[in-house]
């Protein structure tokens, strides 16, 4: 009898019930969207690196290495030695070295030198490892591998050549012309910061920082070093093949990516790499802190949700306001009702049915929008 | 009277559905006192009133002066505080609040002034609507009529509201005096032994007023219901069998008149 007569006096008050409802809807959407956001954002912060035990860069903290490194954000504070690196990547416990050196840009996007390892080993998203969509990786000193996003946003194609500037910004004078690289591969997107980086070889980069040198006349100490490097410069020109155009000796890294045959040695390699005696180190371990930069970043996603959590509480609350005005119209129907023999219980439950009605209908209106209207992934 | 007198008020306990032939009197009042708050000033202070079975009793009194909180009470909406209200030989005060609730539902018609009818259903939902709420009545209605729809279109019938466009009509868009006849039906359907009116007429007009009683007096007959009528408006009287005026009984508000 009482769902009954909720049904058609809902019915009898159409607009105002739809309009409740879709409010209702909407701060459910609301909710679960910045709720599911939140946990893709999560999700794909955490699968930015995967697999790798160690980060080792110069001296900093922990949170500014995983950034700079990782995440592309910031630059370093200084570099690592070629010797520092061979000597890490000689110990018993380490199984593989990624060397990763960053600070040039290419059109706002950076560049990163490294080796075929990095495509060998590096991992995101759970031991993904990286696949390339388009060519293949850099066999040549003067190749590059674009992130998905690059090639997207610049429009490139294969073959295309490319020059790389000096730092990371947007717009830079020192342009490295003479040493264009060529785009062999275009990696598959990862959502990742991968995405949004030029990969280049380390040897490429080393010429680069040659001719750097080279132009840099007005520099005495420059034009002094570059007399000195002068005949294996041109051998490099010459042989563009020739992996070694700067002395290996001299090469410079921003930071490695180290994996253990252990995990259980990743304590003791990180101390070692912390008391290393060439120069000051710091190794970190990804995991707890990612957790730490996750820590910063959450606080502001924490915010949204507060928010969103609000805008339910005032969806419930409009209906509120519609359920206790529409009671004061209501009492000539309560009177009759219990003139016929309808119990305050019964007028309880015709109220609160309607009310619960709106409600869940709103609700499941709500997941249909979140989860026909925005399908799975369209939100990270 | 002496019958029910022999019986003490927990023995009506057994009492159930249909009372014909337990209790003479529908109504046996005595000492009702009411006020809102519990205390004096009251608004209610009755000796002694009684309604016999079948009797079409006229209850005269101004507007405000406590019939409707009278009525009220007999329909035990509101719980009695002070005195004896007997309704079909049953002790109105000694119910809790579902048993008053189950004992209207199951026999006791009501009518309002006006706005009687639940706008969001039909004419034919809003007669059928006691037999929602009674088992009793419900059971009355398909006895008499074959099924509670059947029931409620042959009272509309006699009530001249037959005809199907009217029927079909939102009950918002219905007369007034269309309106109270559908509230007749209500009250009327599964034959419940009391029907009470408040003012049931007093927003038509003279022909329509009288049109509707002598409707209301037939199917109280037909269904041999008692009916109290309650009006401010003394020309009906010579229509009912008794008159009482309201203001010679309450004394309560003989002290405001």
């Amino acid at each position: 009898m009482i769902p009954a007569l909720a049904v058609k006096s809902l019915r009898n008050r159409k607009f105002t019930a739809v309009l409740t409802l879709l409010s209702i809807a909407l701060a459910v959407v609301l909710l679960l969207g910045v709720e599911r956001i939140r946990s893709e954002a999560r999700a794909g912060f955490a699968s930015t690196i995967s697999g790798t035990d160690l980060i080792v860069g110069a001296r900093s903290s922990p949170v500014h290495l995983l950034l700079y490194s990782v995440f592309r954000i910031g630059n370093a504070t200084n570099n690592v030695r070629w010797d520092s690196y061979t000597a890490l990547a000689s110990r018993p416990e380490v199984e593989w070295t990624i060397p990763l050196s960053l600070g040039d840009s290419h059109r706002g996007f950076r560049v990163l030198g490294t080796t075929p390892d990095y495509f060998e080993h590096f991992r995101f998203a759970r031991g993904r490892k990286l696949e390339v969509a388009v060519g293949k990786q850099f066999e040549d000193v003067h190749d590059a591998v674009l992130g998905a996003e690059v090639a997207d946003t610049l429009g490139y194609k294969l073959g295309q050549s490319i020059v790389i500037a000096h730092g990371a910004g947007d717009v830079s004078f020192a342009l490295h012309k003479d040493h264009p690289f060529r785009v062999v591969g275009i990696l598959a997107r990862t959502g990742t910061p991968v995405d949004r980086t030029v990969h280049v070889t380390l040897e490429g980069l080393d010429a680069v920082h040659a001719e750097q040198n080279g132009i840099d006349a007005s520099d005495p100490l420059a034009a002094a070093l570059r007399a000195s490097e002068d005949s294996s410069t041109a051998n490099a020109n010459g042989h563009s093949a020739d992996a070694s155009v700067q002395p290996e000796s001299k090469r410079v890294l921003t930071a490695l990516l180290i994996g253990l045959k252990s995990r259980g040695a990743a304590l003791s390699v990180q101390r070692f790499v912390n008391e290393y005696p060439g120069e000051p180190l710091t190794a970190i371990l990804p995991g707890p802190t990612l957790e730490e930069v996750w820590d910063i970043v959450g606080a502001a996603e924490k915010t949204l949700l507060a928010v969103s959590a609000l805008v339910v509480v005032v969806g419930l609350a409009g209906m509120l306001v519609a359920l206790l005005t529409s009671l004061s119209e209501r009492r000539r129907e309560m009177a009759i009702l219990r003139s016929v023999g309808a119990r305050p219980m019964h007028i309880f439950g015709l109220i609160l049915g309607e009310a619960a009605f709106l409600t869940l209908a709103g609700i499941a209106v709500g997941l249909a929008i979140l989860y026909i209207g925005l399908p799975e992934g369209n939100a990270g | 009277m002496s019958f029910l007198r022999e019986n003490p008020v927990t023995g009506s306990a057994d009492f159930s559905g249909k009372v014909e032939g337990v209790a003479e009197n529908v109504v046996d009042l005595s000492g009702i006192r009411f006020s809102w708050t519990g205390a004096p000033p009251f608004v209610i202070d009755v000796k002694s009133m009684r309604v016999a079975r079948g009797e079409r009793v006229f209850l005269r009194g101004p507007s405000g002066s406590g019939k409707s909180t009278l009525l009220s009470l007999m329909a035990g909406v509101i719980p009695i505080r002070e005195g004896s209200l007997r309704v079909l030989g049953r002790e109105i005060g000694v119910l809790g609040g579902t048993e008053r609730d189950r004992f209207r539902a199951d026999h006791i018609g009501f009518i309002f002034q006006m706005f009687n009818l639940i706008p969001y259903l039909s004419v034919e939902e809003n007669v059928s609507l006691p037999c929602g709420f009674s088992w009793t009545r419900r059971a009355n209605a398909v006895r008499a009529g074959g099924s509670v729809e059947r029931e409620a279109m042959r009272l509309l019938e006699r009530l001249d509201m037959g005809a199907a466009d009217v029927q079909r009509r939102p009950v918002t868009e219905l007369s007034v005096g269309q309106q109270q006849r559908v509230a007749a039906a209500r009250a009327l359907i599964g034959a419940p032994e009391l029907v009470i009116a408040d003012e049931p007429t007093s927003s038509l007009d003279a022909d329509r007023r009288s049109a509707f009683i002598d409707l209301l007096f037939g199917e109280c007959e037909r269904e041999h219901a008692t009916l109290i009528f309650v009006s401010h408006d003394a020309t009906l009287a010579p229509l009912f069998d008794r008159e009482i005026d309201f203001v010679e009984i309450n004394r309560a508000g003989a002290a405001e008149h």
